[in-house]
C-alpha cells in the first residue's frame, strides 16, 4: 500500500511494458539523422494503470488548502475559488498569443487596464505595472524605479534601510539592485521607532523597505512619521505588500506616505501560490515614479487600448506583459468580491487571527501582546521548551492533527517563533479545531513530551533527517535503468 | 550553556580571543544552540580583509541562514578548513574545534568594547 514511498516510477519499470504504442512509419519523419537519438531514452516502462496509481498515491499523500487549514504566516494561503480558474481557462484568454494584434486583444487589454485601476484604488497609488512575475521581482522592480529616479535627478544614493523583522527577500532584492543594506532594530513593541530610523538616515539613503503590517502581525503605526523623515531626504518609502491582506479596503497606503508598493496577487488576491509559481507581483507607485515604470504599458487612447513604450522607463523586465492567466484570476476574484467584499475579507482575516491569539495565549508564550494583532500572530515555544519540546516539534505534531504547520523560526527576531496566519477563508469551526489541536499539543508537551518530539506519527513520511538531507543532497534518480 | 571567561563576545553571538594581535573568531554556544544543526558554512579566504561589524561569512542550519559578523577589523590569516566537511563541529565544540578564522587585527584595534563573559551571559538570558 505504501509502495509509492519506497519506489520511484523508474523503479517500477518492467522491460517491455507500456501504456501506449506510437505508430511508427518505416522512414521516421524528416528529422536529420544526426539529431536522431541513438539509444533509448531510459523512460520508465509501466502500464497506464501503474502510472495512474503511482501519481494518485502521491497526490493522496500531498497536503493542500483543499485538505485542511494551511496557516503559513505571511504567506496568506487562502482558498482560491474555482471560478478564478474557470475564467482564466476561457479559450479567449487561454489561447491568446502575445503577438496577436491589439485589434484582436481589446478584452485582455481592458482587463490589464481595469486591474491596474483597481489596484490603484485599493492602495491610493497613482499608477501600477502588472508585469512583475512574483513578489520578489516586484520588490526588485520597485527599487529599480527608485534608482532610476535618483539617477535622473542627479542624486547618488546607495543605501537601503531594512527592519530586522523583514522578509529575507527585502535585503536580497536591495542587494541585487546594488544597494548596501542597513538593518534597523525593532523596538520593544515589535515595531519601528522613528528615532531609530533617524539615526541611520543619511543623504546616502535611497529608501526604506517596510512591511506593513510587519511580520509580527503588528501595524507599523509610526509609518507616517517615518515617511516624512525619508521624504525630507529625497528618499522613498517602499512598502512590501506581502501582508496587504490585512489592509485591503480599510485604508490607503498612500495615506501612510508610501511611494512604492508591490502586491502579491498570489497571496492577497487568491491566485495559485506555492510550488514555484507562476505568481504575480504588480507594483504601484506615486506620480513622480510613474515615468520609470517598466514597459510596455497599456494605455487607453480614445476608445481603444494600446501598448505603449515610455522614454524614461526602466524598460522590459519580463517577456511580454506578465503572467496574464494569474492576472485574470485576480481580476475575477476582485469582480466576485466587489469593494465591500474585499473589505470584509480583510476584516475576517484580522478577526480570525485575533481569535487564535486569544484562544492560544494561555498555552503559548506571546512575545507581543500590547495591542490586537492584524492578520497573523506570532507565538513562541518558550513554555514548551521547559520539557524540551521545541517549535519544530510542535509544527511536526500539528500534522498528526491534520493541519499544515505554521511558518516556523521566522521572524528571526523572535526565538522559536511560530507565525500563524489563518486567513479569512477558514470557517470558525475550523479555527476552533485548529486551536483545540494546538491546546492538545501544549498539554502533550507537559504530559508526554516524547510523543511530540518524535512526531509526526500518522503522515506518509515520518520525521525526516533534515541534517542528512541538507548535507547529502541527492537531487536526481541515480540508478541506471535497464533498457 | 557555556560562556568561557577568557573570551570576548558580540551582540551577534560571535566570540573572539586575542593572542598577540591574532584574533580567533567563532560563534558561541548560545548561537549554535539557537541555530540548531548546522549544515553548511562559508568562510572568507586567507588574505581577505574583514571589517568590524560587517559580514565575513555565512552559516546555514536546518532552521535559517545567517551572516557571520566580524568582531574586529583586520586580515584573515588562517581559516578552519575542517569546518567545510564537518560543519557539525560548530554544534559539538563551538569554542575549540569549531573556531572559524584567525584575523590579524589592524593597528589601534582592540576587543575592549566587546562584552565579557558575564555581560554576554546576561545579554543572552534577557533576549
Amino acid at each position: 500500500m505504501q509502495d509509492y514511498r519506497r519506489k520511484l516510477i523508474f523503479e517500477k519499470s518492467s522491460e517491455g511494458r507500456s501504456a501506449f504504442n506510437l505508430y511508427q512509419k518505416e522512414e521516421p519523419v524528416s528529422i536529420p539523422k544526426t539529431f536522431l537519438r541513438k539509444e533509448p531514452m531510459g523512460l520508465p516502462q509501466v502500464s497506464e494503470l501503474e502510472v495512474i496509481r503511482h501519481y494518485v498515491a502521491l497526490a493522496h499523500s500531498n497536503f493542500s488548502i483543499e485538505k485542511g487549514l494551511y496557516p503559513l504566516g505571511s504567506c496568506t494561503m487562502k482558498y482560491n475559488p474555482k471560478i478564478n480558474d474557470q475564467m482564466a481557462c476561457l479559450p479567449g484568454f487561454a489561447n491568446l498569443h502575445p503577438y496577436a494584434p491589439t485589434s484582436l486583444t481589446q478584452g485582455a487589454l481592458k482587463i490589464f487596464h481595469e486591474l491596474e485601476r483597481w489596484l490603484c484604488e485599493l492602495s491610493g497609488m497613482h499608477a501600477v505595472t502588472l508585469i512583475p512575475a512574483a513578489g520578489a521581482q516586484g520588490e526588485y522592480t520597485g527599487l529599480r524605479l527608485i534608482r532610476a529616479y535618483h539617477k535622473d535627478h542627479g542624486l547618488n544614493k546607495n543605501t537601503v534601510l531594512i527592519p530586522d523583522s523583514a522578509h529575507g527577500t527585502n535585503p536580497a532584492s536591495a542587494a541585487l539592485c546594488g544597494y548596501e543594506i542597513k538593518k534597523i532594530p525593532s523596538n520593544k513593541d515589535g515595531i519601528l521607532d522613528p528615532k531609530d530610523v533617524e539615526k541611520l538616515l543619511t543623504d546616502d539613503t535611497a529608501a526604506i523597505m517596510i512591511t506593513n503590517p510587519n511580520t509580527l502581525g503588528l501595524f507599523e503605526e509610526n509609518i507616517g512619521e517615518i515617511a516624512k523623515l525619508l521624504h525630507a531626504k529625497d528618499a522613498f518609502l517602499y512598502c512590501d505588500g506581502a501582508n496587504f491582506n490585512a489592509l485591503m479596503g480599510h485604508t490607503l497606503v498612500s495615506k501612510m506616505g508610501v511611494d512604492v508598493i508591490q502586491f502579491n496577487l498570489h497571496k492577497t488576491f487568491s491566485t495559485p501560490h506555492g510550488g514555484g509559481g507562476p505568481g504575480a507581483g504588480p507594483v504601484g507607485v506615486v506620480q513622480k515614479l510613474e515615468p520609470y515604470l517598466p514597459t510596455p504599458r497599456v494605455q487607453k487612447e480614445k476608445d481603444e487600448f494600446i501598448w505603449k513604450e515610455f522614454p524614461k522607463s526602466i524598460g522590459h523586465i519580463k517577456a511580454f506583459y506578465g503572467n496574464f492567466g494569474v492576472l485574470v484570476r485576480a481580476y475575477t476574484y476582485m469582480c466576485a468580491l466587489g469593494k465591500e467584499g474585499i473589505l470584509k475579507a480583510s476584516q475576517m482575516a484580522v478577526l480570525n487571527a485575533n481569535i487564535i491569539k486569544t484562544k492560544l495565549k494561555s498555552a503559548y508564550h506571546l512575545p507581543y501582546d500590547h495591542k490586537p494583532c492584524m492578520h497573523e500572530v506570532v507565538f513562541t515555544d518558550k513554555k514548551q521548551s521547559q520539557t524540551g519540546v521545541k517549535t519544530l516539534d510542535i509544527a511536526k505534531r500539528l500534522m498528526d492533527y491534520g493541519f499544515h504547520p505554521p511558518t516556523v523560526y521566522f521572524p528571526l527576531i523572535v526565538q522559536g517563533a511560530m507565525m500563524i496566519e489563518p486567513t479569512e477563508t477558514e470557517p470558525p469551526e475550523e479555527i476552533d479545531r485548529f486551536c483545540d489541536a494546538m491546546l492538545a499539543i501544549a498539554k502533550e508537551a507537559e504530559t508526554d513530551p516524547q510523543k511530540v518530539k518524535t512526531a509526526p506519527h500518522t503522515t506518509p513520511v515520518a520525521r525526516v533527517d533534515e541534517v542528512k538531507a541538507a548535507r547529502q543532497l541527492i537531487l536526481k534518480y541515480q540508478t541506471k535503468i535497464s533498457s | 550553556m557555556k560562556y568561557p571567561d577568557d573570551l570576548r563576545y558580540t551582540k551577534d553571538h560571535e566570540w573572539a580571543r586575542n593572542e598577540n594581535g591574532i584574533v580567533t573568531v567563532g560563534i558561541t554556544d548560545f548561537a549554535q544552540d539557537q541555530l540548531g544543526d548546522i549544515v553548511y558554512i562559508e568562510l572568507p579566504n586567507v588574505g581577505d580583509p574583514v571589517q568590524k561589524g560587517h559580514a565575513f561569512g555565512v552559516v546555514e542550519s536546518v532552521k535559517a541562514v545567517s551572516d557571520l559578523y566580524s568582531p574586529i577589523s583586520g586580515e584573515v590569516v588562517k581559516i578552519n578548513q575542517t569546518l567545510k566537511d564537518s560543519p557539525e563541529m560548530l554544534n559539538q565544540d563551538p569554542y575549540d574545534a569549531g573556531w572559524m578564522i584567525h584575523v590579524k587585527m589592524n593597528e589601534n584595534e582592540t576587543l575592549n568594547d566587546l562584552m565579557d563573559a558575564s555581560m554576554y551571559q546576561k545579554f543572552c538570558e534577557e533576549s
